[in-house]
């Protein structure tokens, strides 16, 4: 089994790769904006932009 | 057991316990808090069949309301609704340690900027402003001078949303560069680091270097104290070392633990599946004592 999958980043169109066992609302660093995305699905793994940070996010 | 886990954000943290939790082969279900409608009183399917609900929201506001459901649905959470409203607000978090005899930084709280212009001139600078609702160091504000005090105070009234005109102030404990995290389950601690950094905010979200730490009795005892203080639960309860004593200055109850996991040797994930799994079966005896 292959250690990675690849999906299109939302923003750029790139194909980038992702760790195989990636979940549905794990958050990835874009390796070609850096922008955060989420993983929405996962058959196909589909990523969207993730929510900008709000205020009474946190621990 | 049956496991459902809130979430709105899969990090580390949630990943690192989903794995642990499948691999002793519990069933876990996502609920994904942003796709959920909350009916009084009947719970979203999402729900069906869980044991015990984990709560994982990143939005303490979302946090808040969403224990509350359940525990009126009679679905166990943890934390619980009372551990999240009391941790969630730091005032609420500050008098609940008070209130326990927990050593904590002397604090106070005013709801106009002439008001919180006396505690500051009173307290002395440095002090430290904080907002009520926040985390990870945002929007903490170290006062050195009334000029800053002034501005400060004007550009929260003006600028902030209400949560922002109650201010929260508190004196500036010199600490010796580091402060100390504890992961705690009901008091018991799992783990504990320290979090050092040149900066005077030492939160691992601010960069600061984690450490592991070897708690003493006394750490020990205040950490069971500060839990007890707020409910108990998952926690972070954090202290600060003041020379021959510690202060805690705040107890967090959606508490991150992935720095923490890396800085100990100890398996932090394991060792909170064997506290939720302690209390399953605690719900399942109580169940079966009042059946």
């Amino acid at each position: 089994m292959s250690d990675t999958i690849t999906a299109e980043d939302p923003l750029s169109g790139e194909e980038i790769e992702l760790p195989a066992d990636v979940e549905v609302g794990e958050i990835i660093d874009s390796p070609a904006t850096g922008a955060e995305l989420e993983v929405v699905s996962l058959d196909p793994v589909v990523l969207e932009e993730a929510p900008e940070l709000e205020e009474d996010w946190g621990e | 057991m049956h496991i459902g886990l809130l979430y709105s954000r899969i990090r580390r943290d949630e990943k690192l316990l989903l794995n642990e939790l499948r691999e002793r082969g519990h069933e876990v279900t996502k609920i994904d808090v942003r796709k959920e409608q909350f009916d009084l009183t009947e719970p979203p399917a999402a729900f069906d069949g869980v044991d015990i609900v984990v709560d994982r929201c990143l939005a303490t506001s979302r946090s808040l309301y969403i224990t509350r459901f359940l525990q009126s649905y009679g679905i166990p959470v943890v934390n619980s609704h009372e551990t999240a409203d009391i941790c969630a607000d730091k005032a609420k978090n500050s008098l609940a340690l008070a209130d326990a005899g927990v050593p904590t930084p002397n604090t106070k709280v005013a709801f106009t900027v002439e008001s919180a212009m006396e505690i500051v001139e009173e307290f002395g600078y440095p002090c430290v402003l904080k907002p009520v609702v926040g985390s990870w160091g945002r929007l903490m504000a170290k006062i050195d001078s009334e000029a800053a005090a002034e501005a400060i105070l004007e550009h929260k009234a003006t600028l902030g949303n209400y949560e922002h005109k109650v201010f929260y102030i508190q004196e500036f404990v010199e600490k010796p560069g580091r402060d100390i995290r504890v992961l705690a389950v009901d008091g018991e601690p799992i783990a504990a680091m320290t979090r050092t950094s040149d900066h005077w905010l030492t939160n691992a979200a601010k960069g600061a270097d984690a450490e592991a730490f070897e708690l003493d009795d006394r750490a020990k005892e205040l950490v069971k104290q500060a839990s007890d203080a707020v409910g108990g639960g998952l926690l972070g309860v954090d202290l600060m070392e003041t020379g021959d004593d510690y202060t805690v200055h705040e107890v967090n109850h959606t508490v991150e633990f992935k720095a923490l996991n890396d800085a100990v040797d100890v398996d932090v994930p394991a060792k909170v599946v064997d506290w939720l799994e302690t209390k399953v079966d605690g719900e399942k005896t109580l169940a079966e004592v009042s059946a």
